[in-house]
């Protein structure tokens, strides 16, 4: 396996869906080759800090929704007709 | 911090108007919510809104960078939910089922936008899909050690980076934590372009948090990781 072909599987490597003998190919490619394993553990490293960023459910980070907004949301519920005939149904 | 759970292939509409039952980890005062939300309650509703609203904004913000499309698509989702309510079979939690309904808004919003800049000639111009093969140093220690608000600030100036359709993928895939099979239903394409997508958006993204990493370390790259970028 060649380097640009390793990049290919990584995904599948990742998600272990590689056929077994791809997958020892890969990894006898990343023991061979520290720059590849360099970009396996970055490639890794972003997905894992991207989630640490982003998933953040704490109540303190929640945005403020402004009140007009929320009067709005309830006036467009009481006044949709879909919404009534949903209920109704 | 937990990664949102979702049941694949669940769209939170599609189900027949059975009496409530506590469902997957549905607990007895949600399953009398529900009920109270379906008789038309209106002071629920308004609890309802007030609680959940901040949190959905939060989700929808991850799509749309502009605050008044943000909102947008809350009024949005709350329609959508308000009207597919009444249907609702209690076979997910009622916030798992929120949440979906509104990444759909957001991603309704984005589509949009998208025919609007096709309608008049604009173009995104990705610029990022020659992503590297091999990393120009390992800065995998130094982004696990980033303080969460540095982390948070890097990986968004990152994301807003990359094009929307990259974007949108990584929200899916690697944050609300939707499996190939969910994601590819939200953005209507097969599991093998998703699949295609996803990596070449992760690629990108990759390239993009290293070239930040680069910048803060402030070394001359030819000192970095020495012995790598050589091809075999």
């Amino acid at each position: 396996m060649r380097c640009g072909e390793l990049v290919q599987f990584l995904l599948d490597y990742l998600e272990g869906e590689l056929p077994p003998d791809v997958a020892a190919s890969f990894r006898d490619h990343l023991d061979k080759c520290p720059p590849c394993l360099v970009y396996l553990r970055t490639y890794q490293q972003t997905i894992l800090t991207a989630r640490r960023a982003l998933c953040d459910d704490k109540p303190c980070s929640m945005p403020k929704v402004p009140e007009e907004m929320i009067r709005a949301i309830l006036d467009a519920r009481a006044s949709d007709p879909g919404t009534r005939a949903a209920e109704r149904s | 911090m937990r990664r949102a759970q979702f049941v694949t292939g669940t769209y939170p509409n599609r189900v027949t108007q059975a009496r409530v039952t506590p469902g997957d980890g549905q607990s007895i005062e949600e399953s009398r919510q529900i009920e109270r939300l379906r008789a038309g309650d209106a002071a629920e509703y308004e609890r309802f809104v007030r609680e959940q609203s901040p949190r959905l904004l939060s989700v929808i913000r991850r799509y749309l960078a502009e605050e008044a499309d943000a909102l947008d698509a809350l009024q949005d989702a709350w329609l959508s939910a308000f009207r597919a309510l009444p249907a609702f079979a209690g076979d997910s939690k009622l916030s798992t089922w929120l949440h979906r309904i509104a990444i759909n808004a957001a991603l309704m919003k984005l589509r949009s936008q998208r025919r609007r800049r096709e309608a008049v000639g604009l173009d995104e111009s990705p610029g990022i899909d020659d992503a590297r093969h091999h990393a120009r140093l390992d800065w995998s220690d130094s982004a696990a050690s980033l303080e969460d608000e540095e982390a948070r600030l890097l990986v968004r100036s990152c994301i807003d980076r990359l094009p929307e359709a990259f974007r949108t993928v990584i929200l899916l895939r690697d944050i609300e934590g939707f499996d190939t099979e969910g994601t590819a239903q939200l953005l209507g394409l097969s599991g093998g372009a998703t699949k295609a997508k996803l990596h070449r958006a992760r690629q990108a993204l990759r390239d993009l948090v290293e070239e930040e990493m680069l910048r803060r370390q402030d070394r001359p790259e030819a000192k970095m990781g020495s012995g790598q970028g050589k091809s075999s």
